[in-house]
């Protein structure tokens, strides 16, 4: 009797039902699109060709595929990279030595900064093709996305539960088996979340990365990025708005396909039940759909049919945690630590070098003045931020009904790429005659400003309801209830969204420093602009001494001043500890 | 062959490093077979070592001395034929009932067909019928074990490993799980030849074990074997249970130096200063001190007694217990568990007074306490970074008791005001906020 529960899906004669359709003309188009997007992209090209763009809204919806398509290849790649080496370095010490730490530094090189370099070597890669500019892009978008993805599947495969590792043992997976059936999933919920924030964060880079100039020359893939950056040269304000306007409709459109359903279908990788589980009208006709659930069904056969195929081949890497080092005697260890710390070492003063052969100390003075400035922006910015999003967050979020519409929002505001607003910035600066060096720097954080306020959000509904009655029972208000509970409460939160925002204001500061509108052209001072300057005209030793030096004060705020509020979140702040 | 061995462990020893490269003995040759059709408890306090040989056992650990024998094989490598329940289930969360159950045989590559027959005939057997398509987040606690015993049996293992398998259920569901277990065992609806079983409830090995294992810590060895041969099934109330409760209880409180165990001990052994502390809060311990004031026990009970009163297994029950007898608070012996001297005068004392002879207690009987009050008399500014009592103490403890120690040891010293602790500073000091 409970056997036929388990072969309903193999009716397959019935007449498709109007799920059936809806999912699969959704799906097709999907598929179309992208097929065309990816196709486009080998027309030949050598440096120098003009590429042809019309402000036209109606080569939009296709710039638009154009510009999707590179994110998803992108996506892809980050994927692959993530199973692959975020995997390695969680079972293997050895590579967690220097996969870790590497991924670290690459998370604050600023990727627009080094752009010019990926053009320049791709171009040489693929000569004569549209592929080589094509690559850079999807390159920069890959490395706007990759890190926190692999960081985070890396900390999911470390902390699966030790009961579980040995299960696996007793029941004898397979290493394949392992990793697909049992690691995968316990890290998916983590990864779908990170992955989420990824693609928010890289639809700033793929509008910046289509337009760019490499050695005086401009390159412009056909995409919304270089759409905007079209309109801004001609001055144009209604084109301005049609790209607004289409970027709205995608990133929506992304939202609503892809999002939605990927969360509200993880829920299921959770191990406890969740209040927060999201519905997705997508999702919905997917799984009500038979064709689709039938489809789904063969695709997940096919998988895991391969999975015995693949386990045939041993992976040592893959197949136990510390036997895989314990494998090889210490002093090969030893020779192999020496030789990366000393290739590590060679490389740095390499680099030093190269840069100051052609530059002087007054050079490298000039940067470190300029780093700190744009230091002090980010310090400010971040402040300024905090003290309007921090209030407003912790009331939406300890107001059900509130919170129930603005936490999407936010995550929608994220994803929009603010360089798409800088045009308007520009326009008010020179009607009102504004300074420049100040009201430039709010671009910075336009974007990532949104990144405190939902954690500050996501922070203050996890306060527990008693606390709140208490404070009241004991009439703890105003100020007094700011500074003793409600700041304290969202600490961890609230620093992990600072975090983020500061690292992106960085990173912009690269693109907001220098903004055009015609041929009216602001620059404020601040190491982005340095960078942005020097990247036009394809010089170097400047990109390499500004990006580096960004690099160090990223690196030595997050270990100066961000890891030790971080480890003070995780224990003086943390409310599940005593309320539990 | 009459009763071939199942399992077979031969001068068996397991050791961890220390800090400073010390070797600390967690299992000391342990000689131990299990025979066929037979059911074994392994009872112990936390820290004695018996999950350590039930994974050693298992092949998922490996000896540091010594060899596991699984039929005549050396075990290096957990063993087909061999499966384990678990304490905290180990269920896959993202599968269904029916894929969690199914996905032991899924990896012995048992094909399709088969798979599921024996899956949901596994399902059938322990109860979960209707429950095929839940997600185990759907489930009640004793559902989800009940899942993983299914999951354990479909693979129809020679030898069934359970660690403290019934332990995060409450009485009643550890209760219907555990009849419905031993009713297949008993009736033979199961193809498993033997069972191992690690628990900390003594009445449940006494209810289901033929052979109760006694293990006693520092370091770990076998303090005794009982041979349980009463007819199944058993019911609490059979004086021969109780009996057999009692003997357990007997066997685990009195010092195996004692000559005979009718006599009483001698002085006590005096504790290292290294003596691994019981996780024992003061809350509880005087809570126990008062439940022992209780008229209806009058500062003395039988340790069985005490535990059914308090509805605690020993995991709970002889931390506490040892607590009270290393601060003098209680005799402890032969199963027995009497107030003293100081304890009747704490009880009658008021909330300062208590502190006060708390604090007696602690400076003249906890060594590690006198040694730090003495350390921080004699530092200038009476503060001392309790990072180099730790380093002292992992030289001799493990390092997850080591920082259990020191985190009881803080506990009993505040409530006595004897030193205090900066939990943001990590310091200890005389200083009094």
């Amino acid at each position: 009797m409970t056997k036929a529960l388990y072969h309903s899906s193999a009716v397959l004669g019935k007449p498709l039902t109007v799920w059936d359709l809806a999912a699969l003309l959704l799906v097709l188009t999907a598929l179309f699109a992208l097929g065309w997007g990816a196709t486009e992209m080998a027309t030949p090209y050598s440096l120098g060709d003009p590429i042809h763009i019309t402000l036209s809204p109606l080569e939009l919806p296709a710039y638009a595929i154009r510009t999707i398509t590179r994110m998803l290849i992108a996506m892809v790649c980050s994927l692959l990279f993530t199973f692959v080496f975020a995997t390695w370095a969680a079972k293997s010490r050895e590579a967690e030595r220097i996969i870790i730490p590497f991924i670290d530094i690459m998370q604050s090189v600023p990727v627009l900064g080094v752009l010019s370099i990926i053009v320049v070597g791709c171009i040489k890669l693929f000569p004569g093709s549209l592929l080589g500019p094509e690559l850079a892009a999807i390159i920069a978008i890959f490395t706007a996305q990759v890190w926190n993805m692999a960081l985070s599947f890396y900390q999911s495969l470390k902390t699966v539960p030790n009961e579980l590792h040995e299960l696996g043992d007793m029941l004898h997976l397979s290493p394949m088996q392992r990793f697909w059936r049992v690691e995968v999933p316990f890290a998916f919920p983590s990864l779908i979340w990170n992955i989420m924030i990824s693609m928010s964060a890289s639809w700033f880079f793929v509008v910046a990365s289509e337009a760019i100039s490499v050695n005086n020359q401009n390159i412009s893939l056909p995409g919304i990025g270089s759409y905007i950056a079209l309109a801004i040269d001609e001055a144009n304000v209604l084109a301005c708005v049609y790209a607004i306007l289409a970027m709205l409709f995608v990133i929506l459109i992304y939202d609503q396909l892809l999002f939605r359903p990927m969360i509200s279908w993880s829920a299921r990788f959770r191990a406890e039940e969740d209040d927060t589980e999201s519905q997705s009208w997508f999702l919905n006709i997917l799984q009500r759909a038979r064709i689709i659930r039938k489809l789904a069904a063969v695709t997940r056969r096919f998988f895991l049919n391969l999975i015995p195929l693949f386990s045939r081949f041993s992976m040592p890497a893959l197949s136990i945690n510390q036997k895989f080092s314990a494998k090889y005697s210490h002093t090969a260890i030893m020779l192999w630590r020496t030789f990366y710390y000393g290739f590590l070492a060679y490389w740095a003063i390499y680099a030093a070098r190269y840069v100051m052969e052609s530059l002087n100390y007054a050079e490298v003075a000039h940067v470190l003045w300029l780093a700190s400035i744009t230091f002090i922006k980010v310090l400010i910015l971040i402040l300024l931020c905090s003290v309007i999003w921090v209030p407003i967050g912790v009331k939406i979020g300890l107001s059900p009904r509130a919170r129930k519409w603005a936490q999407p929002a936010c995550q929608f505001l994220a994803a929009f790429p603010a360089n798409l607003f800088f045009p308007l910035f520009v326009i008010a600066i020179l009607k009102f005659h504004l300074s420049v060096n100040v009201f430039t720097s709010p671009l910075m954080i336009l974007g990532t400003q949104w990144y405190i306020l939902f954690n500050v959000i996501a922070g203050a509904r996890q306060i527990p309801h008693e606390l709140l009655l208490a404070c009241d029972n004991f009439g703890v208000t105003s100020w007094l209830r700011w500074k003793k509970f409600l700041l304290p409460a969202i600490f961890p939160y609230y620093v992990t969204g600072a975090l983020t925002a500061a690292g992106g204001c960085w990173n912009a500061s690269i693109i907001a420093d220098i903004v055009q509108w015609g041929d009216v052209k602001l620059t404020a001072v601040g190491l982005g602009g340095y960078i942005a300057e020097y990247t036009a005209t394809g010089d170097f030793p400047r990109i390499a001494l500004g990006i580096g030096v960004m690099c160090l004060f990223v690196n030595l705020l997050t270990h100066f001043v961000w890891a030790p509020l971080y480890k003070m979140a995780g224990t003086r702040f943390k409310l599940d500890d005593v309320n539990d | 062959m009459i009763n071939p061995a199942i399992i077979q462990t031969v001068k068996l020893s397991k050791t961890y490093k220390g800090q400073g490269g010390k070797e600390l003995l967690a299992l000391d040759n342990i000689d131990f077979t299990i025979q066929e059709n037979e059911l074994v408890a392994l009872v112990g306090r936390s820290g004695s070592g018996k999950s350590t040989l039930l994974r050693m056992i298992a092949g998922l650990i490996s000896p540091s001395r010594g060899e596991v024998f699984y039929r005549g094989q050396a075990v290096h490598a957990p063993q087909k034929g061999v499966s384990m329940v678990f304490q905290s289930f180990a269920l896959l969360p993202w599968l269904t009932v029916l894929q969690n159950v199914e996905l032991g045989l899924e990896a012995q590559h048992v094909k399709k067909h088969e798979r599921r027959l024996r899956a949901l005939a596994a399902i059938d057997m322990i109860g979960l019928d209707g429950f095929e398509s839940a997600y185990p987040k759907e489930l009640s606690g004793g559902m989800r074990q009940r899942v993983g015993i299914a999951r354990a049996l479909v693979v129809n293992p020679d030898l069934l490993l359970m660690d403290e398998p019934f332990s995060a259920l409450d009485v009643l569901t550890a209760e219907s799980v555990r009849n419905d277990l031993m009713a297949l065992w008993n009736k033979g609806r199961i193809q498993t030849k033997a069972i191992l079983l690690v628990t900390h409830n003594i009445a449940e090995a006494a209810l289901m074990a033929d052979r109760i294992v006694i293990v006693s810590p520092n370091p770990g060895h076998f303090r005794a074997i009982l041979h349980a041969n009463i007819p199944r099934p058993r019911s609490l109330h059979d004086p021969r249970v109780q009996k057999l409760i009692d003997d357990v209880y007997t066997l685990m409180t009195t010092s195996e130096v004692a000559v005979s165990p009718h006599e009483p001990e001698k002085a006590e052994e005096k504790l290292t200063l290294f003596y691994r502390i019981p996780e024992a809060g003061v809350n509880e311990l005087t809570g126990l001190l008062d439940a022992l004031a209780n008229p209806e026990l009058s500062g003395q009970c039988d340790l069985p007694k005490l535990a059914d009163y308090l509805s605690f297994d020993i995991g709970e029950l002889f931390p506490l217990t040892e607590g009270l007898k290393i601060l003098h608070f209680a005799l402890v012996s032969q199963g027995d568990i009497e107030l003293s001297l100081a304890g009747k005068a704490f009880i009658q004392a008021d909330i300062l007074s208590r502190k006060q002879i708390f604090r007696r207690q602690l400076i003249t009987h906890i060594p590690l306490a006198a040694h730090i009050y003495q350390l921080l008399s004699e530092t200038d500014g009476h503060r001392l970074s309790e990072g180099i009592i730790l380093g002292h103490l992992k030289e001799h403890l493990a390092e997850d008791e080591a920082e259990s120690v020191l985190t009881v040891l803080i506990d009993w010293a505040r409530y006595a005001e004897l030193f205090a602790y900066d939990y943001d500073a990590g310091v200890l000091s005389l200083e009094n906020p």
